[in-house]
C-alpha cells in the first residue's frame, strides 16, 4: 500500500465550464465525502461528462474553484476514471494493467501480483494475455475498472459504465462497483439508469442544464423528492 | 523472349558481380531506411504531439518533402561532400555513405510525414486515458510509437520501396564505380544505355522480386504481431 493520502473531500464551488457561447456547467457547487457512492443523474447533455472531467483534474473549469482533500493542484495522486467508452491500449488485457501500474509508480516486482488480483477482481482471469481491443465489451468494460483500480485510487470516477450493456454484464459490473466501494474505495459514477442509481447510489445527484437541481440521500431522494424537476424525473417524464 | 532468358540463366549462374551488385543496393537501402527511422519516427512523433505556431506550415513542407526529386538531393549532396563544399574534408563522395547519406535525406520526410500522422490520429484516441493516467511528455511519445508499431512499419516499407527504386541521387553521389558502388538502380541504367538488355532486365526482376519479398516479409510480421497486440 502507497501513502494514506487521499482526495476527499473533494470540494468543488461554484465551477463554470464554457465551451465558446455555451455553459455546460453553471455555477456547480458540491461536495463528495466518502461513504457510499454518489450517483450522477440527468438527462443527456445535463453536464455529467463534464463533471466527473471537472472532478479528475481532466477540464479546467472557466469560474469557481475545486480542492481535492485540502490540495488544489490537480495532481492525478488517487484519482482515477472510467470513461464511457474506454480506449484500450494496443497490447493484451495484462499488458493494459501494468501499463497503468507502471504509471501509478507501482515496482515493477508487484505488477504480477497486482495484475493477477485485479483480473481476478473483474472476473478477467482467463483472459489476460488477450489482446484488449479483442475483448468484448463488457469485458472491455471490466479491463477499464482493473486498470482503473490499478492506480489504487481512494476516488473512482465511472460515466455510464454500464450503458451499453446486456443485464448480465451489467450486473457483473454492479457487483464489482459493490465490491470497491466495500473497499472503502469512494466511486462518484453517472448513469441514466434509475434502477441503478437506486442499488448502488448512496445519494444521489441530480443535475439538469449544467446545474445541480437537487441532492441528497438515495432513500429519500427517491421516495420523498423535494423538487418537481426530480419528482418528474423519477416518474420517468422527460426533462426539457 | 530471349532477353529474359539470359537474365535468368546470369542470375541463377550466381555471378559473383551481379550479387556484389545486390548486396550493395541492399546495404545502402536499408541503412538509409535504418538511419532515416532513427530521425523520422521521433520528428514525427514530437510534430504530432506538439503545438507551435507555423505548425501547419511545417506539416505542408514535410508532406511536400516527400516528393523531393532524387536528383537534385543527389546534386545538393554531390555539392556538400564535394572537395570544396563544406562536408568535402570527410573524402567521402563516391563512396557508399555517401549513397547512404543521399537515400536518407529522400527517405527520412517519407517516415516523419507517416510517423506524424499515425501517431496524431493515435493520440487523439488516446489522449483522455493517457491524461487520466497522468503520462509525462516523453512517456507518451513511447506509448504511442510503440502502440503504432505495426502502422509504422507501411512508412517504413514506403521508405524502403523510395530508397530501391531511386537511381538519380546515388548515381550522382555514387558515381556509379563498378565494384564500389554500383547499384541494381546505377547498373541498369548504364546496362540500358550501353544496349546490354539482359542484364538491365535480369537486375530489374531481382530488384522487383527484393521488394516483393521484403513487403511479404512486414506484412507477415505485422500480422503476425497484431494477432497478439491487437
Ligand atoms: N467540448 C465541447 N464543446 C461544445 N459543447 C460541449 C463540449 N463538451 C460538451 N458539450 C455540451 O455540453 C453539454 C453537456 O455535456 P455532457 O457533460 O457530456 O453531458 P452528459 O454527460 O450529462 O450527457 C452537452 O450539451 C454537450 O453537447
Ligand atoms: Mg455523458
Amino acid at each position: 500500500m502507497r501513502a494514506p493520502d487521499t482526495d476527499l473531500p473533494i470540494v468543488l464551488s461554484g465551477i463554470t465550464v464554457k465551451a465558446g457561447a455555451v455553459t455546460i456547467l453553471d455555477g456547480v457547487t458540491q461536495t463528495i465525502a466518502a461513504g457510499a457512492p454518489t450517483v450522477l443523474i440527468g438527462p443527456n447533455g445535463a453536464g455529467k461528462t463534464t463533471l466527473l472531467r471537472v472532478v479528475m483534474g481532466l477540464a479546467k473549469p472557466d469560474a469557481g474553484s475545486i480542492v481535492w482533500g485540502n490540495r488544489d493542484d490537480a495532481a492525478k495522486v488517487r484519482r482515477a476514471i472510467v470513461f464511457q467508452r474506454p480506449v484500450m491500449l494496443r497490447r493484451s488485457a495484462a499488458a493494459n494493467i501494468a501499463y497503468a501500474l507502471g504509471a501509478a509508480g507501482v515496482p515493477r516486482a508487484q505488477h504480477e501480483t497486482c495484475i493477477a488480483e485485479l483480473l481476478s477482481l473483474v472476473g478477467l482471469d482467463a483472459l489476460a494475455t488477450r489482446p484488449a481491443r479483442k475483448l468484448s465489451g463488457g469485458e472491455q468494460q471490466r479491463l477499464a475498472l482493473a486498470r482503473a483500480l490499478a492506480r489504487d485510487p481512494s476516488v473512482l470516477l465511472l460515466d455510464e459504465t454500464t450503458a451499453s450493456l446486456d443485464p448480465a454484464a451489467t450486473k457483473a459490473i454492479e457487483d464489482i462497483i459493490r465490491a470497491v466501494a466495500g473497499r472503502g474505495v469512494k466511486v462518484v459514477m453517472s448513469t441514466h439508469d434509475l434502477g441503478q442509481a437506486r442499488r448502488l447510489g448512496g445519494d444521489v445527484v441530480l443535475m439538469h442544464r449544467g446545474r445541480v437541481i437537487e441532492h441528497g440521500p438515495a432513500a429519500q431522494f427517491f421516495a420523498q423528492p423535494k423538487t418537481e424537476q426530480a419528482r418528474a424525473f423519477i416518474a420517468g417524464e422527460l426533462l426539457v | 523472349m530471349s532477353g529474359d532468358t539470359s537474365a535468368l540463366t546470369l542470375i541463377l549462374s550466381g555471378d559473383p558481380g551481379l550479387y556484389r551488385i545486390i548486396g550493395l543496393s541492399l546495404v545502402v537501402s536499408l541503412s538509409a531506411v535504418a538511419c532515416a527511422a532513427v530521425i523520422g519516427i521521433p520528428l514525427g512523433a514530437l510534430i504530432a504531439l506538439t503545438r507551435f505556431r507555423g505548425r501547419d506550415g511545417v506539416i505542408v513542407v514535410l508532406n511536400a518533402l516527400m516528393g523531393l526529386p532524387p536528383v537534385v538531393v543527389g546534386l545538393g549532396v554531390y555539392l556538400a561532400l564535394s572537395r570544396s563544399g563544406p562536408l568535402g574534408s570527410f573524402g567521402i563522395l563516391f563512396t557508399p555513405q555517401a549513397m547512404i547519406i543521399a537515400q536518407t535525406i529522400l527517405v527520412t520526410p517519407i517516415i516523419a510525414a507517416l510517423t506524424r500522422q499515425t501517431v496524431e490520429d493515435l493520440w487523439l484516441e488516446y489522449r483522455d486515458e493517457l491524461a487520466a493516467m497522468d503520462i509525462g511528455p516523453a512517456a507518451r511519445i513511447g506509448t504511442l510509437v510503440w502502440d503504432a508499431r505495426f502502422s509504422l512499419m507501411t512508412a517504413l516499407l514506403a521508405g524502403f520501396g523510395r530508397a530501391a527504386a531511386e537511381v538519380g541521387a546515388i548515381i550522382i553521389v555514387g558515381g556509379n564505380i563498378d565494384g564500389f558502388t554500383r547499384t541494381m538502380t546505377t547498373a541498369i541504367a548504364l546496362e540500358t544505355s550501353k544496349g546490354d538488355l539482359p542484364l538491365a532486365i535480369g537486375l530489374g526482376i531481382v530488384l522487383i522480386a527484393i521488394v516483393v519479398i521484403i513487403n511479404a516479409l512486414a506484412w507477415a510480421a505485422r500480422r503476425t504481431g497484431e494477432r497478439y497486440a491487437g
